[in-house]
């Protein structure tokens, strides 16, 4: 599935195509860096290539950015912190350069390791042996409560747990 | 469902049935709660009383429901002489009582920190109190002390006045109460309003709810004034402490005007929101609401250790 990007001279720069890995379509232009701090490129395997296009034109969106990485399948947990930061991006799994799986990002109920609390005085915050969780409480616009300390929150990227 | 070996972290917790059954346990348990009627519901039961941040009222009205019913308590009075003090995570201090006691009672400057101990713990936990979250055995006795005096909680007109955001009294109290269906009257200065959240979620259920900054209008046709203490410890900044706690103090002549039933309630303790004048009124309602912590505390105690209370009702 190669992407094709026009650039300003009209000439097609081509992003290869991958023979194993994971493709992150239709995410809001400006957020491909922030789904890279999700998916933790840096501890990737030295031999993978990660390929970023960014501000490319789209039918659906207007302007959207890409982000393949090569090698990795997405674990729930950053699919979830995904859907929450850039909620219209679909993931496509390739295997031998084909589309085995494509499908839309989908925030679960809860969220389960995927944010930290806001709240300072949460006790997630305090060296317990615990994992953060949080219930969707509403969807549009989106917000989810802490299932411990129950503060509410809607803003999520300066909240990932990295 | 029963409430036998249930947690009690949220008052959302409870449905609103389940509530009514505690506070109607609890007036048929004021008696033994008053000495003249002896019960044994829960001879045999240990109770683990884990109090990391100080209290005398909510810690001693535990102890007093489960001694005054049978049972016996083990307490954590000062986290500074355990082995918290050594760095012990709060996770391994719950699952140590939690092999000893029949059930824990947790009160903890971290909010959230009662909903982590009931997952660890395999007995029943009840929050007494998580930094400025949940206290919902505070709202079931302030609930008993409305009921009582009013025999409703529908229709009620109950006016929450002071320390709304840091004061973990009202949160509980203001879901309880707007899911009763009484119309809330909020009356704090604008840097202690309710917490957006907690706001939201009186919304969402349909509840009255209007601000009301001017105190003398607030109660006009009130049932309920409720009246917290401004927080010093949850203030950064003194000066701002300073200016709020002064410009919230119940003025007595307002009693002029409000309604032959009004009362007036406090969690305590109080410093100086209410006067000392006051307490001769029949309007003062704080100390009966001192007492009801007893009756709700063991009402709920035994409901949850042993599935009945013992007492007819």
């Amino acid at each position: 599935m190669p992407s094709n990007v026009s650039g300003p001279t009209g000439k097609e720069l081509r992003i290869t195509p991958i023979r194993n890995g994971t493709v992150i379509d239709h995410i809001p232009s400006g957020l491909a860096l922030e789904v890279l701090k999700v998916l933790k490129v840096e501890n990737l395997d030295k031999d993978s290539t990660v390929s970023v296009a960014l501000h490319v034109r789209s039918q659906r969106m207007g302007w959207k950015d890409i982000v393949k990485v090569e090698h990795m399948e997405l674990s729930a947990q950053k699919s979830n912190a995904i859907a929450l930061i850039a909620p219209t991006a679909t993931i496509s799994i390739i295997r031998d350069f084909k589309v085995r799986e494509k499908h839309p990002v989908s925030l679960p109920d809860r969220l389960v390791g995927v944010l930290t609390c806001p709240n300072p005085n949460c006790i997630t915050n305090h060296g317990e042996p615990v994992e953060s969780e949080f219930e969707v409480v509403r969807r549009r616009p989106l917000a989810v409560r802490c299932a411990y300390c129950e503060r509410s929150m809607e803003e999520f990227l300066p909240h990932l747990a990295r | 469902m029963s409430l036998k070996g249930r947690d009690v972290i949220s008052i959302r917790d409870l449905s609103r049935s389940e509530i009514l059954e505690v506070l109607n346990a609890a007036r048929h348990l004021i008696p033994v709660a008053e000495g003249k009627k002896r019960v044994t519901t829960l001879e045999g039961k240990l109770l683990a009383l884990a109090f990391f941040e100080p209290s005398t009222r909510t810690r001693l009205s535990f102890e007093t429901a489960m001694q005054r019913m049978g049972g016996q308590t083990i307490t954590i009075a000062d986290p500074s002489v355990s082995s918290v003090a050594k760095g012990e995570s709060l996770s391994d201090t719950v699952r140590m009582l939690s092999c000893y006691a029949d059930a824990l009672v947790l009160r903890h400057p971290h909010e959230g920190a009662s909903r982590l101990a009931a997952q660890v713990s395999d007995k029943p936990v009840i929050n007494a109190g998580d930094g400025a979250g949940q206290h919902p055995t505070q709202t079931l006795l302030d609930l008993a002390t409305m009921l009582e005096r009013f025999d409703t909680l529908s229709g009620l007109k109950v006016v929450l006045m002071g320390d709304l955001r840091y004061g973990r009294t009202v949160h509980s109290l203001a879901h309880a109460l707007g899911s009763f269906g009484a119309e809330l009257v909020l009356s704090s200065p604008s840097s202690l309003r309710l917490p957006e959240e907690v706001r939201h979620d009186l919304d969402q259920m349909g509840a009255k709810v209007r601000e009301e900054e001017h105190l003398e209008r607030a109660i006009k046709d009130a049932d309920v004034l409720y009246v917290t203490r401004i927080q010093k410890e949850r203030f950064g900044d003194l000066a701002e402490y300073a200016r709020v706690s002064g410009s919230y103090r119940f003025d007595p002549a307002l009693l002029q005007k409000v309604k032959s039933t009004f009362i007036v309630m406090h969690p305590l303790p109080r410093v100086a929101e209410i006067p000392p004048e006051v307490d001769r009124t029949p309007h003062a309602a704080y100390f009966r609401q001192a007492f009801l912590a007893v009756p709700v505390r063991m009402a709920l105690l035994s409901l949850i250790l042993s599935g009945r209370t013992g007492v007819r009702g």
